[in-house]
């Protein structure tokens, strides 16, 4: 038995652990969507359903959403962070890594506080006399899409910026050098080269925003109802069969998406570490 | 910074940028700060600015046995799962970093596959095989399905340190005499505990973060703290769960801090055996 071979088995207890404690269940879950005759009644049944596939249709249409209005706040300020002096740039560092390191169910609350009927925009908004009537803006799709970006930010800043970072100065000079304006310097020169993070970022904000169920359960309104929140309710109400066909469903999704365009991410890329 | 990094030329180009950066900023960071001076408001109610300054929300929560039970609930199970996924992912992370086998890459990739699955899907998965071995309920249990979490977060610091271990070490070591234990004891692991330390405390964090797993699997009387702020936020909203957030911010981030603090060691001693080969 060779060394490298006998570091390997050091992998077997979590790998053991795993199958017990997650690998198994998640199998056994899956089979359930097979029915009792293996005919796959459950899954036909969802399939079948206009009210699961309209919530099907919320979900993605929400996770494509999200993941454009997330893209298009996150580039300017992870190429701010990344061409800023380093200490305004540790200072942007913090504000993108403090709400990244606090629990999405207090930022949800958070939100529930800003946006509610007598929260603290409206109070400050008619306070200001811009307003004589409360807005309402919690338990509305507007407060989901605010309380899904503002959680998957940084998951999108991080990978853009990791890019940014690695680009080469001189390439830049040397395009200036050659004549070429600030436009044509990003389009020809930044945008391709920080192509790798923001791609990553893409993907994990879509995949992620697939699965989304504390943000939208506390924020949103009876219709802006996602895949993940039907699923609770089935299995609350004992519709276990359902439930799991929908779960396998989402999984399916999931796992296309990152199959098809999870080679631009390396997670531990992003998750190691929070710089 | 002496690197030859991307910089701006265009001062309007810059003034533009800085600006849409700095909203975006606000946005992200005004729904974590807007909480502290609320938990301190002395009103009743979650109005801003708060009326005057009291700390009777805190008061509350202390004198409060079900938020305290719901505390210490919480942080019992996030340390046992700190324990459990430390120990298993660091010998993962050896095998993993140090052993070439086939199917390594599918393997390291359902590893960290709980980062990125929806956590309703662990979340029924587990109950659905909880109920039938009828173990719904228990601490331990939540403890288990919380470890499958918060795994992939210690192999992947674990894994940086062992990256940046000089193996020269432990050759050394060996060449003295010390057996693999002793090896392991006394050279390598004061050599990555800063990645070690920093996936426990990420690990803790998962844990005693997670809400959706133990909406699922906890019993009546096993309410850990997200559970219990879940609940009063779907009816409530007291002013406790200001005050609650508060000092759950405050923990999460300085332990945050411990850890990145820790990796960036952990990476610099690294770097520092790599600077001395040249």
């Amino acid at each position: 038995m060779t060394a490298r071979f006998r570091y390997g088995l050091l992998v077997l207890p979590l790998l053991a652990f795993l199958l017990a404690a997650y690998l198994v269940p998640v199998a056994l879950m899956l089979s359930n969507t097979a029915g009792a005759s293996f005919d796959f009644e459950p899954l036909r049944q969802v399939i079948a359903s206009p009210v699961a596939m309209k919530v099907f249709l919320f979900t993605i249409r929400t996770a494509i959403w999200v993941t454009v209005i997330t893209l298009v706040l996150a580039y300017p300020l992870a190429f701010f962070i990344a061409t800023a002096r380093p200490l305004t740039a540790s200072l942007l560092m913090a504000v993108v890594l403090i709400p990244f390191w606090t629990s999405i169910l207090i930022r949800s609350y958070a939100w529930m506080v800003l946006l509610g009927r007598k929260g603290v925009i409206n109070e400050f908004l008619i306070w200001a006399g811009l307003l004589d009537q409360p807005l309402k803006l919690l338990n509305t799709s507007f407060a989901v899409y605010i309380g899904m970006v503002h959680v998957l930010l940084p998951f999108m800043i991080l990978p853009i910026l990791a890019s940014l970072k690695g680009i080469d100065g001189r390439l830049v000079a040397a395009a200036e050098n050659l004549g070429a304006g600030p436009a044509s310097v990003f389009r020809h020169i930044i945008l391709p080269l920080s192509m790798p993070g923001l791609l990553a970022g893409t993907v994990l904000v879509f995949v992620l925003g697939l699965g989304f169920y504390i943000t939208p359960a506390l924020l949103g309104g009876p219709s802006d109802m996602t895949i993940s929140m039907l699923i609770a309710q089935e299995v609350d109400l004992y519709r276990w069969d359902a439930g799991a066909a929908m779960a396998a469903l989402l999984l399916v999704m999931t796992l296309a998406a990152l199959l098809l365009f999870g080679r631009f991410v390396s997670l531990d890329k992003i998750l190691g570490g929070a710089k | 910074m002496t690197g030859y990094g991307i910089t701006l030329s265009s001062p309007w180009a810059r003034a533009l940028l800085g600006l849409i950066a700095l909203a975006v900023a606000v946005f992200l960071i005004v729904p974590v700060l807007v909480i502290v001076p609320l938990s301190f408001s002395s009103g009743s109610f979650l109005s801003f600015p708060p009326p005057g300054f009291s700390l009777r929300w805190y008061q509350q929560l202390f004198s409060r046995s079900d938020w305290m039970q719901s505390a210490w609930l919480s942080i019992w199970i996030a340390a046992l799962v700190a324990l459990l996924a430390t120990v298993l992912g660091t010998a993962a992370s050896f095998g993993l970093v140090r052993a070439r086998f086939p199917g390594q890459r599918l393997l390291l990739a359902f590893i960290l596959s709980p980062l990125i699955i929806p956590g309703i899907i662990v979340a029924i998965a587990v109950y659905f095989f909880y109920a039938r071995l009828q173990l719904v309920g228990s601490p331990v249990a939540i403890a288990v399905a919380h470890t499958a979490l918060a795994v992939p977060f210690v192999v992947v610091n674990v894994s940086a340190s062992l990256h940046g271990f000089d193996k020269r070490l432990e050759m050394a070591a060996q060449n003295l005499g010390a057996g693999a234990f002793d090896t392991f004891r006394l050279v390598i692991l004061p050599g990555i505990r800063p990645g070690v330390i920093a996936g426990a405390l990420f690990a803790f964090i998962t844990s005693f973060d997670e809400l959706i797993v133990a909406l699922f699997i906890a019993g009546p009387s096993q309410v850990t703290l997200p559970l219990r702020m879940w609940e009063s936020m779907r009816s409530s909203l007291e002013p406790t769960l200001a005050a609650v957030s508060t000092l759950a911010i405050v923990a999460s981030v300085s332990l945050f801090l411990c850890a990145s603090w820790l990796q960036g060691r952990a990476r610099a001693t690294g770097g520092r055996i790599a600077e001395e080969d040249t």
